[in-house]
């Protein structure tokens, strides 16, 4: 808009220095806007998009406008500053020297998200879908194929310009090539899809972290997909990000109820299916799946772990998500162990089962320690090297035991291809992390996918800003 | 009226008609790709020998593993060298 010559000036009504300074305005002859009542003054902007775009903080504003450019602006009444401006002696006659202005609409936090979205020059690119006056908004977007099953938050602009605060990076920048399509999935699309799965703009930076590890090649999220096995990508974020963003590590931390590890999870699952297209009975062709793939994200519990963060160990310390292919919670209970080696026993006969008990080397595993059976290890100084080694000692399996046939089960190994003894888990096959809640002698397997070279590999990535 | 952003990829896959059927195998080279699933060979080994005895030069290829998709070289070599192809997806 092409601002007039002279003097040019912001309002708004419910400012009382804007109701002070009305006579000085109308007796300099300036063009005035105003913000809240269109019918005080000349110029209406109700919409406040010439607030928005002259970068109105605060009102009363009055601009110095030459050849359609501002050249000068004071905020607030000051009768020097005014009378320099417009060059003019002896203003406002009866008034006070100075007086503060309010804060201008357009600054407003409960607007200025849809003024970005409105005006600014806010970066979005992704396709603009009117739902019709008819249509209801929730069952549009589960017409549309955008949801998991489950009611989703409306990704308006508005929402979206909200999230993208939530990260510096650039809204168009390539955060990763999103399989199984392999579609390059910028930050504005994880930000849509967060936006769907109920994220506040603190997790964003942890939803970027998480697309990017499951895109990440070694992962093998199209396999993950397309297997017919249960598994989906599990989350677990380190760092203290985790706290500042209120994530769950202790009481119910693989269940429901935290927001943050619920949305964060789903808003990763979402970018699967919205952005990668991979959906149920389409390229994922799970036989039962897992009620993980709806969500399956958690912190790990690092105040009084025996064991140095998992993404430290991992080789990224501080904030940092590792993703794992998982297939759902195994309970394991010892309430009487209370010492490492008989603890480490039980953890070995419940790891043993995984998948299979006659398989070995082929799936991976997730033990998720809780803090009482953590406590043990404390006591007894094992960190997580240490309980590794133990268990790799107690899960060497003899061949015989796992051959076609043997203990009456067709499944198992062909015959010849293992002599001796076989370690049920490959090396780095099997993640030990640590959560849950004060009370309870129990811990947690989470089944694993088709490890290693031949499937998925867990990965480990920085959060960043 | 509510406006909200497309959560997709936003990408059409160009649709490719697949190539006719040949009326007969008699004489053409036909690829057998075994995913690397377990006795998916035994599956394409009597193929292999079904197709031999029709007179259909057989050719074979293996996936480095099921779970990960084939490795572009793969794909290029198996069309370069093959009129037809046999996925075998066995367990």
């Amino acid at each position: 808009m092409q601002l007039p010559d002279g003097l040019v000036a912001v309002v708004k009504r419910d400012c009382p220095t804007c109701v002070l300074v009305e006579p000085v305005l109308r007796g300099l002859g300036a063009a005035v806007w105003c913000q809240d009542d269109p019918t005080w003054f000349d110029h209406d902007d109700t919409a406040l998009e010439l607030s928005y775009r002259l970068g109105i903080e605060t009102v009363p504003t009055l601009m110095r406008v030459e050849d359609g450019a501002e050249t000068a602006r004071v905020v607030g009444w000051s009768r020097g500053q005014w009378e320099a401006l417009a060059g003019v002696a002896g203003l406002g006659e009866g008034l006070p020297e100075h007086r503060p202005g309010c804060g201008s609409l357009s600054v407003d936090p409960t607007r200025v998200d849809a003024l970005d979205a409105r005006y600014g020059s806010s970066g979005l690119t992704s396709r603009r879908v009117e739902l019709a006056d008819l249509e209801d908004e929730h069952e549009a977007l589960f017409d549309r194929g955008w949801t998991d099953g489950l009611p989703v938050v409306p990704p308006t602009p508005e929402r979206v310009v909200r999230m993208l605060r939530g990260t510096t990076r650039d809204p168009g920048e390539v955060v990763a090539v999103v399989p199984p399509d392999l579609v390059p999935c910028t930050v504005e699309k994880v930000a849509v899809n967060a936006v769907l799965a109920g994220c506040l703009p603190e997790h964003l930076p942890v939803v970027l972290a998480a697309v990017e590890a499951a895109s990440a090649e070694e992962f093998a999220l199209h396999g993950l997909l397309a297997t017919t096995y249960f598994a989906g990508p599990v989350v677990v974020v380190n760092g203290p990000v985790a706290t500042r963003i209120g994530m769950n590590s202790g009481v119910n931390a693989l269940g429901q109820g935290n927001r943050a590890n619920a949305t964060i999870g789903r808003a990763l699952q979402l970018v699967v299916r919205n952005v990668g297209r991979g959906r149920p009975g389409e390229v994922d062709r799970a036989t039962l799946g897992n009620p993980g793939k709806v969500t399956f994200c958690f912190a790990e519990r690092e105040q009084d772990s025996p064991f140095p963060p998992l993404a430290a160990d991992r080789g990224v310390p501080g904030d940092a998500v590792t993703v794992f292919a998982g297939s759902g919670v195994q309970p394991v209970v010892d309430q009487l162990s209370r010492d490492p080696e008989s603890l480490a026993r039980t953890f070995a006969a419940c790891l043993r089962v995984n998948a299979h008990p006659k398989l070995p080397m082929a799936f991976d595993a997730m033990l998720v320690v809780s803090p009482e059976h953590g406590r043990v290890f404390a006591a007894a100084g094992w960190d997580r090297a240490r309980l590794l080694a133990e268990l790799d000692g107690l899960l060497r399996l003899p061949a015989g035991e796992l051959v076609r046939g043997a203990g009456g089960m067709a499944e198992g190994l062909p015959p010849g291809v293992a002599a001796g003894e076989v370690p049920k888990f490959r090396p780095g096959g099997l993640l030990v992390a640590h959560a849950g809640g004060d009370a309870g002698l129990f811990s947690a397997i989470v089944g694993g996918w088709v490890a290693g070279e031949t499937g998925s590999v867990p990965v480990t990535r920085e959060v960043r800003a | 009226m509510t406006t909200v952003l497309d959560p997709t990829g936003e990408r059409r896959p160009a649709a490719r008609a697949p190539l006719p059927r040949p009326a007969s195998l008699q004489g053409r080279t036909v690829g057998l790709l075994d995913i690397g699933k377990a006795r998916g060979d035994v599956v394409l080994d009597r193929l292999a020998e079904l197709l031999r005895a029709d007179g259909v030069t057989v050719r074979r290829y293996r996936k480095p593993t099921f779970a990960r998709v084939a490795p572009v070289d793969l794909r290029q070599e198996i069309t370069e060298q093959c009129e037809v192809v046999v996925e075998a997806l066995a367990d």
